[in-house]
């Protein structure tokens, strides 16, 4: 691997960190605090949407991001031949 | 067949399982009892990892908390859950291709230093030891309030079987015993959970059933919300306290679970750097199972309580009422003498007139929050053994987690202290026996210490959790991210935040600091936040102002980054 290919990997791999930290912040600081209130005008069946978010919503967006980063760390690492 | 009796047997029955765990996971060289010699598969290290992280407190107090706290209580499911995500995305694969054996072994060979490396093993001493005290006062309260034994010998019986697992096995036993605990532990909570869940809202599913109607055919929250107003209370599902603090609190469990040395020790044991990322979602996932569990037993717990007690008869109640009575978890005392439960807001000002036009003189029951776990089977009418399951449970949370702690500890000592510093020619023979040595030592002190507990251990939460956030979260993520971080900055940064996370928490818990005096409004429990900002802030000026790390350290991040090669 030369060190083209190192930046590029490392820039994209940054890039996919950037994406799913900015949902990570948004579902659990935003929609969890920030805006709570206001989206707990918003009803889920017995839910307050803001009150779902922070006791549940936001564990399951915590549980797919990983997932989601393991899929495309995996197909990142094989497209550069660096997978272990 | 009593309570009690069923409690010997299936606590018996999980001890015997641990140990033959340890007899068969015996370690053999510093490599299995450091890391299980790196061949643990990711789902088995994702239950492991689940079973080190959620303690005594996750598995007994948690509901019983977010019950009081209703809203606010997101802050330890949110920041207690996050923190995986920062570990899977930022940490994990990059210190498992480091490949060394502890926290303190990265931070000493990144930044090139045996100060940095010191100051990261009294960190991860000072952590692991505090955490590891509660764990143990733990498994004596659960011994001595259902087996009837003394709180001193229910630590004794409780230190000796991890003192045998954690000896002979180290890491390796210590893997396979917590994958055991882990299993006992989600059953113990589900099994309850469930019950409580179709009996209050007819529903199987306790994260679905927390939105559900109960049999007027009100949604349960909305229910939990007026019944908690009329007595007083705040509204369950909205805010009712400054946003700012709920903030900080959230993101330094976050930060703080993100740099438990304990936790991240455990992705130094899977095979490769694809399975520690992996292993980090498997972790999670283990782990949500209980943590969206918690808020609905929480909100059950809440609402059947009053149902079942506010305003009945104090003669009326059911069986299971006097039962808790004789524990002291569940108190009631008839202040006004009209022989009726109530129990109401009675720190609410705004309150009071009311309560004293109707004759009542103050809040009459008296509850511990950990009755909310404990006492959810004999509540829903379960069998006996249900009940025995959840002590089992509660104790599997409390060992797994105390021996992945005393594990942190005895390699800070063997390793870093006498391979890495005094004794480097130590051969791996000798370190393998230092290592078992400082383990024993460490089960006994802690042991000790959970008899005897020491004023600062009460405050543990605040201690362990900020300090990992100022000192070790930022500390890696620079040495993964910042090619250009020497040696300087971070441990200039690790001193700034530490130092001052805990000045704060000190001040504010023993040095006579009122609340009042809170910076923004920050509780001491939210301040590891702060310190990491300090930190960072710190390391990056410094770093800026002094020499470029040398190139070796600079290749060894280039290698670091990338999974092969």
């Amino acid at each position: 691997m030369n060190d083209d290919q190192r930046k590029k990997y490392w820039h994209t791999n940054l890039k996919y960190l950037g994406f799913l930290l900015v949902i990570w912040f948004m579902c659990s600081y935003g929609a969890g605090i920030i805006w709570a209130d206001q989206l707990n005008e918003i009803r889920w069946g017995g839910f307050k949407l803001g009150f779902w978010f922070a006791q549940q919503g936001s564990i399951y967006v915590f549980v797919l991001l990983i997932y989601v980063y393991v899929r495309l760390m995996n197909h990142l690492d094989k497209k550069f031949d660096v997978h272990d | 067949m009593e309570v009690q009796t069923w409690t010997f047997i299936i606590v018996g029955i999980t001890f015997a399982i641990y140990v033959g765990i340890a007899i068969l996971s015996r370690a053999s060289s510093t490599s299995e009892f450091y890391v299980a010699g790196k061949g643990v598969h990711p789902i088995t290290n994702g239950m492991a990892t689940a079973a080190d992280w959620m303690s005594a407190a996750s598995f007994l107090s948690m509901a019983g908390l977010i019950s009081f706290m209703g809203y606010q209580g997101a802050q330890y499911l949110m920041g207690w859950t996050g923190g995986y995500v920062l570990l899977a995305l930022l940490l994990a694969p990059y210190l498992r291709k480091f490949g060394k054996y502890t926290v303190p072994d990265f931070i000493g060979e990144r930044y090139y230093s045996q100060t940095a490396r010191l100051v990261a093993v009294i960190c991860a001493l000072f952590i692991s030891f505090t955490y590891v005290v509660g764990q143990m006062k733990g498994v004596g309260v659960a011994f001595s309030a259902f087996l009837g034994i003394e709180l001193k010998w229910g630590v004794i019986i409780g230190s000796s079987i991890v003192f045998f697992y954690a000896v002979l096995g180290g890491m390796k036993g210590i893997t396979y015993t917590q994958v055991a605990q882990y299993c006992v532990l989600i059953f113990a909570y589900l099994v309850p959970a469930i019950y409580i869940s179709v009996l209050m809202v007819d529903n199987p599913i306790p994260q679905i059933g927390l939105g559900g109607t109960l049999e007027d055919g009100t949604y349960l929250l909305d229910k939990l919300d007026k019944v908690l107003t009329d007595l007083g209370f705040a509204e369950y599902t909205t805010s009712h306290r400054g946003k700012m603090d709920l903030f900080f609190v959230t993101a330094a469990l976050m930060l703080g679970t993100a740099g438990l040395p304990h936790v991240i020790v455990r992705f130094f044991t899977v095979p490769k750097v694809s399975d520690a990322r992996r292993s980090a979602g498997w972790a999670l996932l283990f782990i949500a199972i209980l943590y969206t569990t918690a808020p609905a037993i929480g909100a059950f717990a809440r609402t059947n309580l009053i149902q079942t007690v506010n305003d009945k008869e104090y003669t009326s109640l059911p069986t299971w009422f006097g039962e808790w009575e004789q524990t002291g978890l569940l108190a009631f005392e008839d202040m006004n003498g009209d022989g009726i439960v109530q129990y109401y807001n009675d720190q609410n000002p705004t309150f009071a007139p009311i309560a004293e036009q109707r004759g009542w003189k103050g809040s009459e029951l008296k509850v511990d929050r950990d009755i909310m776990v404990l006492a959810n089977p004999s509540i829903a009418n379960l069998p006996n053994w249900v009940v025995a399951l959840v002590v089992a449970g509660g104790l599997a949370a409390a060992l797994s987690t105390a021996a992945g702690l005393l594990l942190v500890i005895s390699t800070s000592i063997s390793h870093d202290l006498l391979k890495k510093w005094l004794r480097p020619q130590i051969s791996d023979k000798g370190e393998l026996k230092a290592a078992r040595i400082a383990i024993a030592v460490a089960v006994v002190i802690s042991g000790y210490a959970g008899i005897n507990p020491p004023g600062f251990v009460a405050q543990v939460v605040a201690f362990a959790f900020g300090l990992a956030a100022a000192s070790f979260f930022p500390a890696i993520l620079m040495g993964i991210f910042s090619k250009r971080m020497n040696m300087q900055g971070a441990v200039s940064g690790m001193i700034v935040g530490l130092v001052f996370t805990a000045s704060y928490i000190f001040y504010f818990k023993y040095g006579g600091g009122t609340p009042d005096q809170y910076w923004f409004g920050i509780s001491p429990e939210g301040v590891g936040t702060l310190g990491m900002i300090f930190n960072f802030v710190v390391a990056l000026i410094v770093s800026a102002v002094t020499p470029a790390p040398p190139t070796e350290i600079q290749t060894l991040v280039e290698k670091i980054r990338i999974p092969r090669g």
